[in-house]
């Protein structure tokens, strides 16, 4: 074991994948001499060579379309898309090629490919860097869709997405790319695309989280706690596809339920959840199934985000609503 | 032999245009000798003759109510004849739509092509061809599938070219100026072909771009990039054949703007007399890439032009039976909705697989 940061435990899934198939290249913009902007591809190029890991020039499009050209003929591209609001360049190439080409050749040719996007706000950035557009790529058949909370989890699962024969969107909260350090084993393991976790046993109210909003659902269960409201909380894990069973039995069970989203309300992932929460606990709930997200608004740039980014006073406030609705 | 002092005769910045026949298939350059043997210019021609011929079928049988929109090839063969003479069985073949003789070439069934277009996905396995993708509807955007082959090559040694098709106005997409530019700066072996066929759908080209041609612009990306005469069979053979050797020599994409005339519609949905003159279709009429090579065959005493009829009546009976069994493929399911989307079908999709199948069987049947 080792203590590692979010960072670290991305680093490490694609330098033991790097190490472990030849079939795999990283690339994109700065991955290279740089190792990225958020320093995830650090080391990379120099241990695994320039013609596996490597800058690209500078145009998204072109990143996604040449991936989808190298997986289709043997390689296993990881490739970053180095902000979220970057990657709609590429919206192109993933939505009408990457996630499709399997379909559309039935089977012929496949596409393993991993597409990484540092996602999210509450980083003091500019326009265009704090995005959430998970549900884009949920909303789009032919893609799987993945957020990790921890570095456990982040290792873990991009492991599972580099070694899955169907192109990925791996979102990486990038507000907690340092702010958790937890201790993950050294070597090789998975962590399934489409479970979610359970991180804490609860009985009145099921909160479901993801992302870099799992913490601060846990900051509000400790002001919960002190009023002795216990949270089931559920780590969704996997954007698409989504988790029926955890969500079920969690909630059948407290009759209770709010999600937690910093993306955008209106057909959102949150959306989605709670209409998985109708079709499957209906008759066990006890209160409306609530959402809790940031607003149909652009993202602030950062004298509003406080305005924006939801706190764990926030989250606490709708979790005692709930549990006394 | 057109070498590297051919190409730098025609530099797209002199808005040159590598020519080998004229209209009445006349030979144009001094000393010009085919690199391909006489059957093979025959064959070449029977091949163009059956391109052709099923291109009019396709037609007729949309407009039967056969088959759903097809675009037709009609007078850009000789580039898709070309190309499929000069494109191995190792190399890849990353089309647009409009390249029919090139796909056949490359092993593809005529039957998978009317299957394809009576809208069955099944049309696109492509059974006999190897390395070959399916049809790229959204412009220009195959550009760059072809570019990550080519990195894909490279990386592991392999000695090939991706062949990459686009029209005239694919080149003012953006995937056009980054698949030349990664190319470039990758050094990886993509020949990019360039059908200027003048519209895309209705826009001209000079509403297209203000380009002196559509080859100069590869010159800025350092591709190495030449116009030809996209009726001509030989220069197109001429070209494609040394772009391929170059591509492999140097490691290096080249770009072909190929100069011809959608004589047909871009779809069969489409009227081309609501933007275009009679004049000028009877202008480009007289540089029809068939009648061109034909008329070089039988000035060369290769060919009795009486054979075209037996031998249209010969590929109409081969082109129906084909056709005979893309309508015979079996019956659109349920599982070809879903069971492609992923490797496994996922809990959700069989869900929602399942409440149909449940629909389904509480009606009886597809309604």
């Amino acid at each position: 074991m080792k203590v590692m940061t979010l960072v670290q435990a991305i680093t490490d899934a694609m330098d033991i994948k790097l190490s472990e198939d030849k079939n795999i290249v990283v690339y994109g913009e700065d991955v290279g001499v740089e190792g990225g902007v958020f320093r995830v591809t650090e080391g990379l190029q120099l241990k695994h060579g320039n013609s596996r890991v490597f800058d690209s020039p500078l145009a998204e499009s072109a990143i996604a379309g040449t991936a989808l050209g190298m997986a289709i003929s043997g390689l296993r591209p990881i490739i970053e898309m180095q902000f979220d609001g970057f990657s709609f360049p590429a919206f192109n190439q993933i939505i009408s090629h990457v996630a499709r080409f399997r379909n559309r050749t039935r089977g012929k040719f496949e596409v393993p490919m991993v597409i990484r996007i540092p996602y999210g706000g509450g980083i003091n950035a500019l326009e265009h860097h704090s995005e959430s557009p998970e549900a884009y790529f949920g909303h789009t058949p032919g893609l799987k869709v993945v957020i990790p909370s921890t570095p456990y989890d982040a290792k873990g699962l991009l492991i599972s997405a580099i070694e899955d024969n169907d192109p990925v969107i791996y979102l990486e909260p990038k507000r907690i790319y340092r702010a958790i350090k937890q201790e993950v084993p050294e070597e090789k393991y998975t962590i399934p695309i489409g479970k979610a976790s359970i991180l804490n046993k609860g009985e009145h109210i099921t909160v479901i989280a993801y992302g870099a909003m799992v913490r601060e659902v846990q900051k509000a269960m400790v002001m919960a706690k002190a009023k002795s409201i216990s949270v089931e909380l559920i780590d969704l894990r996997t954007i698409w596809p989504i988790d029926r069973d955890t969500i079920r039995q969690s909630v059948q069970k407290t009759g209770r339920v709010l999600v937690v989203t910093e993306a955008p309300q209106s057909y959102g992932p949150a959306a989605e959840l709670l209409q998985i929460v109708n079709e499957e606990a209906f008759l066990s709930l006890e209160a409306p199934p609530t959402r809790l997200t940031g607003f149909d608004t652009v993202i602030p740039l950062p004298l509003g985000e406080k305005f924006y980014m939801l706190t764990p006073e926030r989250i606490f406030y709708e979790i005692e609503k709930l549990v006394k609705y | 032999m057109f070498n590297l002092k051919t190409l730098d005769k025609f530099k797209p910045i002199d808005d040159k245009t590598y020519q080998v026949i004229d209209n009445d298939g006349k030979v144009i350059i001094k000393d010009w000798i085919p690199d391909l043997k006489d059957e093979e210019i025959v064959q070449a021609y029977k091949d163009l003759l059956f391109e052709r011929t099923a291109d009019f079928m396709a037609v007729s049988y949309q407009r039967q109510g056969r088959m759903f929109t097809y675009p037709p090839n009609l007078g850009q063969e000789a580039i898709h004849i070309a190309s499929g003479k000069v494109i191995q069985p190792e190399d890849w073949l990353v089309p647009a739509f409009r390249e029919l003789g090139a796909w056949l070439a490359k092993g593809v069934s005529l039957w998978e092509i009317f299957l394809y277009f009576k809208g069955h996905e099944d049309g696109s396995k492509f059974l006999n061809a190897k390395r070959m993708l399916p049809i790229s509807v959204p412009i220009a955007s195959q550009l760059l599938h072809a570019v990550g082959i080519g990195y894909a090559m490279k990386y592991q040694g392999e000695k090939a070219v991706a062949f990459a098709y686009v029209g005239d106005g694919g080149t003012s997409e953006g995937d056009f100026h980054e698949a030349l530019n990664f190319a470039a700066v990758w050094d990886v072996p993509v020949v990019f072909v360039v059908q200027n066929n003048r519209f895309a759908i209705s826009v001209p080209l000079k509403m297209q771009t203000r380009s002196l041609n559509l080859a100069v612009k590869g010159v800025a990306y350092d591709v190495k990039s030449i116009a030809v005469d996209g009726n001509d069979f030989f220069a197109m053979h001429d070209v494609l054949s040394f772009a391929r050797e170059f591509v492999l020599k140097e490691n290096k994409p080249f770009l072909i703007e190929a100069k011809t005339y959608r004589q047909g519609a871009h779809t069969t949905s489409d009227d081309p007399t609501r933007y275009r003159t009679k004049d000028e279709e009877d202008e480009w009429a007289l540089k029809d890439p068939l009648k061109r090579l034909q008329s070089y065959l039988i000035s060369k005493k290769l060919w009795d032009p009486s054979e075209d009829e037996k031998l249209i009546a010969q590929y109409k009976k081969k082109i129906d039976s084909e056709f005979e069994k893309a309508e015979a493929y079996p019956e659109y399911k349920l599982d070809d909705v879903f069971d492609y989307m992923y490797e496994n079908l996922p809990d959700e999709l069989k869900r929602q697989k399942n409440n149909y199948q449940n629909y389904l069987n509480h009606v009886g049947g597809v309604k």
